[in-house]
């Protein structure tokens, strides 16, 4: 079928923020679908909540709304759009839920607007529970025995019949959110109850366990004319009963023989036809490892996380097929984008082993429940390729960016057997190396498969590596055994741990035994057929294919796996470098890990390599392709710490130079810094050891924001009154810090501000300030943020300018850095800054139309700002606002703390923008799902230091119609401003039943729209606080914990709601 | 144990020695299938041949008797990037390195089998050597690979013919080293076969008096068999024939067409295969180095059915004026996959309409 000429603007539908289940895998396959339509001749109109992604770009669609994706908004977008067809499939749930509200509320229908891709009916039939087992039951595809609840009692019926474990699955949430595993009947009452709150249609599926069997994955693709294909077979290193997003993947399928595969392709094939899917979908398999017997999971009805990553695991872009199928092209007559002379009907033969490791955020929430389950926790992934298994398993643990370059863990080292073999059985984030540590220990491969039911191939992947560890380490300094240590991926750091050496001197040794590595290409095809795919990966023992080209090309480092810290605005970032560098005329070359990426697209960049971030692979990849530099600026602190090694051994890094990184990064020198320039910055002492932060601490006054130098996204950051907090602080974090200097510094309640600055050494661009709604105290990534500022004088924004040219200059910045201020009784004090680009850059860029990552990028280059034709100084501010607010996953996170600090807990963004600053604030609280009724009653549970701003807050509440709940103490003092007030018990007032205690009941109940609740920095009522936040993030009852925020929600409600009061 | 492989051209590759003992001669070539390495060895059609999987890990599901396509492997040589160290499945009665020891098949690994690949890809198909010492290209004995073909066609001429039992059509299947899965196909569609060696004369098929007569696949160079060219023009006035691989070239040869050495051949799981009447398109099983001439087909009563996506290859014909037609592809897959196991019932179909028509004439 030729393309659909019948239609000529399409609406796609963006994902949103970033949030667990949900990460830069619909950015990649938004942004690619994007441009095939428009490849393709069609208009194409986006709509994302998101900020922060690369597919609401000017360049990606016609017309971008930054704008909620609820189906309210965007009914009004289709009437102002009049769009032909609406393409949802690429956009994940999110996308997918909508298409459904809007397909309900009739707006299509009306504008006669076209659903493109997969029909609702089939994705109503892979997504209802129900109709899909009644599928699966029709075409005689065995499914676990299971059954559709809507009550508690209903599940435990079940359960009863068929035995426990059972599984349960909420209806219409992603990433598994809500589900779990459940050995007994209060486990299963507990999670049902739970799961049938978070589903919108008040549904779960209860499920025989088939955990334990093996996890076979298969990315399947269709068109309207039936042909299908599988584009790629994955297998998860753990068995059943761990979310796919949350296992060790390897792809191809590694233990199935020839009959067991083709039985479960043609089982993922016949579904695929039979939900007349058009475009992408995910088939998740479980395999006996005992029987020919199979189950089928489950179906996704579009493109995923997984086919992300099968995308960057074979090459075959399946989000750009699946966007050119949606207009009615055929697979059969759609080119092989790879090879570019075989079609897009092919099955890609890999002749590698591609593995993924997730990335998870528990370095963000030391409290929460490691273990992984039925629920996905992790917020990104890295994919590693490799000539051999145990290669890309080695490569992807390096990639990951953790303490470890290997499967060792000290920590896994230290525990006895019992406890080694509980955290075997149930399985944490870091299985893996507590695997190692049993089979370093001596284990057998059958020890531990019976604890963990991995198949034993995968298990002696492990085994192999530490075998090879030994070797190595009986043998340091000997070309034969480092031969064999490299030909199976282990690194030069874990080399240099075994051979009690430095990394370097490892290398120096490998490079003189001429051991190097040789690059080899992703085509699809195993070499069958010529390709150019500019796509590599490294190994050892075999022939070098990639030849570095003859033009000048400079090397890009992207930012790794997604991890609360550094999210898809550093991927956003790294491909507008890209753009920049190859617009100079010279050849961009990426290096990252992350497959859910776009600048992991082979075909952004003019050559992509992918592997670890680390020095070693740096270093390599430099060796071979002679770049002019490398720019380090974009890929986030992943990149910045490479600077010290490449420069060390002779790198040019371009831009900022090392002693000017290190000159922001460094405290002392900084400090030098700050008082040759004469500017403020709160007092602050470096301790090297506890007595010294307590001396500093008691010098400064209490309180006290400490840290570790050297932070990501303000890990371990803390504010602490008081000796006693302080010494709790660094026995959680000693281990954490190592030998790293401890920052102590006095903490300033202020309004708090960042700019992000363009300079070519010289003169000094700001795109604009951005004003924190939270006052300091909470994490820049955490804050709701409003640009332009709308509470700082002309002084101040001038004197923040100034400071900021000084700085830049002083810095000797060369292309992008970042400041953050406190602004404390009209004084600008200079908090900290970041020599690199920041997670507003894409946020400042959009709305400004200034490209910032690209204006840096040709600084670094050499281009000056004059010389780009851009003005020194602060851009002219828009009269309209853009809101930024930060979206948490803390519902799929147990026993994470929810209480905002200096440590950054947020996975996304959202931005809200309108002429009104409240509306603005309204439409970003939406996208950040809060959406609240006109007549609502909210929950206060106040720290005694905030109780002074109560009133004034629970009196707007009540003018728009709201009830109010307070404790006793909120209570008493709301009675005496005359506003009637429900009291409800504290936790702790009944300390026999605390758990069942009345304020618990109230939230659990969710007769509250939202609690208030502040009680995170009072050691004392944190443990109450924490109770009542995980209430009610276990309820799904909305939640804030900074009265700044609940500030700025008011405006927006009053806005909303108007409000009454008399004359 | 370190082994070698040593190509014509003269480049010497070293690896490590699995599987069998012995020094093996063949042509070299390379299979894109991810799975069902056993299948592979004990193809006929891979007779004489040294094969690469360019599927980086061989032996990973072990070997289960079950899989066989014959009672031992064919192929002259394994050549792999790396073996599994351990092997996990049920299915499995022995790792591959022991059944590659017990039938003496020689087994080489940690060879840049990618770069072979692309070597091949490029200069074409070659012949190679393994061998446990470093041996100079010159004493690669030219006539090893044609000696071994014909020995295998030697010992498939001289077997006896054999029954197994049906209800339904019986069939013929001339032996060329057929693959376990094409009787298998036939079977589960209740035939009564009768398995004949290669050498069979029309006369000798004919006296079973089959209601189709299917023409296996097997090794080489189609043009090695030229005793079968009569044996089809005589059969295909009398009854059905359906020709698979080797037995499609042979057909089209039969009946006028020419058939060439392809460059590398088609060897994997992932050949897009469309079907010329509907436009259909299926992924196939396939192993050939040979095909058949397009243009050739012009002056002859044959009309292609199907064809490779990619290349054009013809994939599969149909005489104009019997009942007769064959296809390149296995659509028997084991290994690769099933998507055009329907070829058979097109079969079993054609003899019914025969029978039907021969019915509606004796009346």
């Amino acid at each position: 079928m030729p393309k659909r000429n019948d239609i000529h603007k399409i609406l796609v539908l963006g994902s949103g923020p970033i949030i667990i289940g949900q990460a830069a895998e619909f950015d990649y396959s938004g942004t690619q679908a994007c441009l095939a339509l428009r490849e393709e001749g069609y208009e194409v109109v986006l709509v994302n909540s998101n900020p922060a992604t690369i597919m609401t770009d000017h360049e990606i669609a016609d017309q971008v709304y930054l704008e909620p994706l609820t189906a309210d908004v965007v009914t009004k977008i289709i009437r102002q759009e009049a769009p032909d067809a609406l393409l949802p499939t690429l956009g994940g749930q999110v996308a997918l839920n909508l298409a459904v509200a809007l397909a309900e509320n009739g707006i299509l229908e009306e504008m006669d607007v076209k659903l493109l891709g997969t029909g609702l009916k089939s994705i109503a039939q892979a997504e209802d529970r129900e109709k899909f087992k009644q599928l699966m039951l029709d075409l005689g595809e065995p499914v676990p025995a299971s059954q559709t609840v809507n009550t508690v009692d209903q599940a435990l019926n079940f359960a009863e019949e068929t035995g426990y474990p059972v599984i349960v699955r909420p209806a219409y949430t992603m990433g598994g959110t809500g589900g779990g595993i459940c050995q007994s009947q209060a486990d299963l009452a507990r999670i049902v109850k739970n799961g049938l709150e978070l589903s919108p249609v008040n549904q779960c599926l209860i499920e025989q366990s088939i955990a334990g069997m093996r996890e076979v994955e298969f990315e399947v693709m269709r068109d309207a004319a039936d042909n299908a294909l599988v584009v790629c077979s994955m297998e998860n290193f753990d068995p059943v009963g761990i979310h796919t997003g949350d296992s060790i993947v390897f792809a191809p399928t590694q233990t199935l023989s020839d009959r067991e595969y083709q039985m479960l392709r043609d089982c993922a094939l016949k579904l695929i036809r039979a939900l007349k899917i058009e475009g992408g979908c995910n088939v998740q398999l479980a395999m006996s490892a005992t029987s020919m017997d199979y189950y089928v999971i489950e179906v996704n009805p579009r493109v995923s996380r997984s086919s992300a990553l099968a995308s960057k695991a074979t090459g075959y872009p399946i989000a750009k097929m699946a966007a050119k199928i949606a207009v009615g092209l055929n697979l059969t007559e759609i080119k092989n984008p790879v090879t570019k002379t075989t079609y897009a009907e092919f099955e890609p033969a890999l002749d590698y082993v591609v593995a993924k490791i997730p990335r998870w955020p528990f370095d963000k929430f030391p409290q929460a429940d490691r273990q992984v389950k039925t629920q996905m926790k992790a917020t990104g992934e890295v994919m590693a390729l490799g000539r051999n298994a145990e290669e890309a398993l080695s490569k992807a643990v390096q990639s990951l960016e953790i303490s470890t370059h290997d499967l060792y863990l000290p920590k896994a080292h230290a525990l006895n057997d019992e406890l080694l073999a509980k955290n075997l059985i149930h399985a944490t984030d870091e299985r893996l190396f507590y695997l190692a540590e049993a089979l370093r220990r001596g284990w057998t491969l059958d020890d531990v498969a019976e604890l963990t039911k991995i198949n034993r191939y995968f298990l002696d992947i492990v085994l192999h590596l530490i075998e090879l560890e030994k070797t190595a380490q009986e043998h340091p300094f000997e070309s034969q055994a480092l031969k064999e240590a490299k030909y199976y991926g282990l690194s030069d750091e874990t080399l240099a741990r075994l051979w009690e050496t430095e990394p370097q001197k490892v290398r120096a040794f490998r490079t003189e035994q001429k051991i190097l590595p040789a690059y080899k290409m992703v085509d699809t095809c195993a070499a069958e057929f010529a390709a150019d795919t500019p796509y590599f990966y490294s190994t050892y023992g075999e022939h070098n294919e990639s030849r570095p080209s003859a033009k000048s090309s400079v090397l890009v480092i992207g930012s790794g796996p997604i991890r609360i810290g550094q999210g898809v605005e550093f991927d956003y970032a790294t491909v507008h470098c890209v753009k920049a560098i190859q617009s100079a005329g010279y050849e961009a070359i990426v290096m990252n890990s992350n497959p859910e990426t776009v600048s992991t697209d082979f075909s952004i960049s003019d050559k992509l390599y992918f592997e670890p971030l680390t020095a070693e692979k740096v270093l390599d990849v430099i060796e071979l392709e002679q770049p002019l530099g490398v720019i380090l600026q974009f890929g986030g602190q992943t990149a910045i710490n490479l600077a010290d090694t490449l420069a060390k051994n002779g790198v040019q890094i371009l831009g900022t130079d090392l002693d000017s990184l290190n000159r922001a990064e460094n405290r002392d020198e900084f400090d030098q810094v700050i008082k040759q320039l004469k500017l403020r910055q709160p007092d602050g002492k470096i301790a090297l050891n506890a007595k010294e932060a307590a001396d500093g601490a008691n010098e400064l006054g209490y309180p006290v924001l400490v840290r570790p130098s050297y932070v990501l996204g303000g890990r371990a950051m803390q504010i602490v009154n008081n000796d006693e907090e302080l010494q709790n602080y660094l026995e959680q974090n000693l281990a954490e810090v190592g030998n790293k200097p401890i920052l102590v510094d006095q903490y300033l309640q202020g309004r708090e501000c960042e700019v992000d600055a363009l300079c070519d050494g010289q003169n000094v661009l700001l795109p604009g300030i951005m004003e924190h709604i939270e006052r300091a105290g909470i994490h820049s990534g955490d804050s709701m943020a409003v640009y332009p500022p709308q509470h700082l004088s002309a002084a101040v924004k001038a004197e923040i300018v100034e400071i900021t040219q000084k700085l830049a200059v002083a810095l000797h910045c060369i292309g992008i850095m970042n400041i953050q201020f406190i602004i404390a009784a009209e004084k600008v004090y200079v908090l900290e800054v970041n020599p690199r680009a920041s997670r507003t850059v894409p946020f400042l860029s959009k709305i400004t139309g200034l490209e910032m990552a690209q204006v840096a990028t040709r600084i670094i280059l050499g281009q000056s700002l004059q010389e780009q034709g851009l003005k020194a100084g602060l851009l002219p501010e828009p009269s309209k606002k853009f809101v930024k607010a930060p979206v948490f996953s803390f519902s799929k996170l147990d026993d994470s703390d929810s209480f905002l600090g200096p440590e950054m807990k947020s996975t996304g963004e959202v931005m809200g923008s309108d002429e009104r600053y409240s509306n603005a604030l309204l439409k970003a609280f939406m996208g950040a799902g809060f959406s609240l009724p006109a007549n609502g009653s909210i929950l206060l549970t106040i720290s005694d230091s905030d109780k002074p701003a109560v009133t004034e807050i629970a009196h707007r509440f009540a003018r728009i119609g709201y009830r109010l709940y307070a404790t006793a103490g909120t209570a008493q003092l709301l009675a005496k401003a005359n506003l009637p007030t429900t009291t409800v018990t504290k936790v702790g007032e009944k300390a026999a039943a605390s758990k069942e205690s009345k304020i618990i009941d109230l939230i659990s109940s969710e007769k509250v729209d939202l609690v208030i609740n502040t009680m995170g920095n009072d050691q004392a009522q944190n443990s109450d606080g924490f109770l009542i936040r995980q209430t009610a993030i276990r309820h799904n009852v909305l939640l804030l914990t900074s009265l700044d925020t609940v500030s700025a929600l008011l405006l927006a409600l009053e806005g909303q709601f108007l409000t009454t009061t008399p004359l | 144990m370190k082994r070698y492989l040593t190509l014509e051209d003269g480049t010497v590759y070293e690896g490590q020695a699995f599987g069998g003992s012995s020094t093996s001669a063949g042509e070299l070539v390379f299979t894109t299938g991810m799975t069902g390495y056993q299948e592979t060895m004990t193809d006929d059609s891979y007779a004489g041949q040294l094969v690469i999987f360019t599927n980086p890990l061989l032996g990973n599901y072990g070997v289960s008797l079950a899989d066989n396509e014959d009672l031992e492997p064919a192929c002259a040589g394994v050549i792999c990037r790396q073996l599994a160290r351990v092997t996990d499945s049920w299915r499995a009665s022995e790792s591959l390195d022991s059944f590659m020891q017990r039938h003496n098949l020689p087994g080489i690994s940690g060879i840049d089998t990618r770069e072979l690949t692309q070597k091949l890809r490029t200069k074409g198909s070659m012949r190679a050597l393994i061998t446990d010492e470093v041996l100079p290209a010159e004493k690669l004995p030219a006539e090893l690979i044609q000696d071994q073909i014909a020995s295998f066609a030697a010992v498939k001429n001289q077997q006896r013919p054999y029954r197994i039992p049906g209800s339904g059509f019986t069939i013929v299947v001339v032996d060329f080293g057929a693959k376990q899965s094409i009787l298998r196909e036939l079977i589960k569609r209740d035939c009564n076969l009768v398995v004949v060696p290669s050498s069979s004369t029309a006369e000798q098929i004919l006296s079973f008096a089959p209601d189709g007569v299917l023409l296996s696949n097997g090794p080489g160079d189609p043009q090695n068999y030229p005793d079968a060219l009569p044996m089809i023009q005589k059969i295909q006035e009398k009854t059905v024939i359906f020709g698979i691989c080797l037995g499609h070239q042979l057909f089209a040869r039969a009946n006028g067409a020419q058939t060439f050495k392809m460059k590398f051949g088609h060897r994997g799981f992932n050949h897009p295969v469309q079907e010329v009447a509907t436009g259909e398109t299926r992924f196939t099983s396939q192993n050939h180095g040979y095909a058949v001439d397009a243009a050739s087909l012009d002056q002859t009563l044959l009309t292609k059915t199907y064809v490779e996506l990619n290349d054009q290859t013809v994939e599969g014909l149909r005489h104009k004026k019997f009942p007769a037609a064959s296809v390149q592809f296995h659509p028997d897959a084991s290994p690769g996959p099933h998507d055009s196991v329907a070829v058979f019932d097109d079969f079993i179909a054609m003899i019914t309409a025969q029978q039907e028509e021969k019915y509606a004439q004796k009346k």
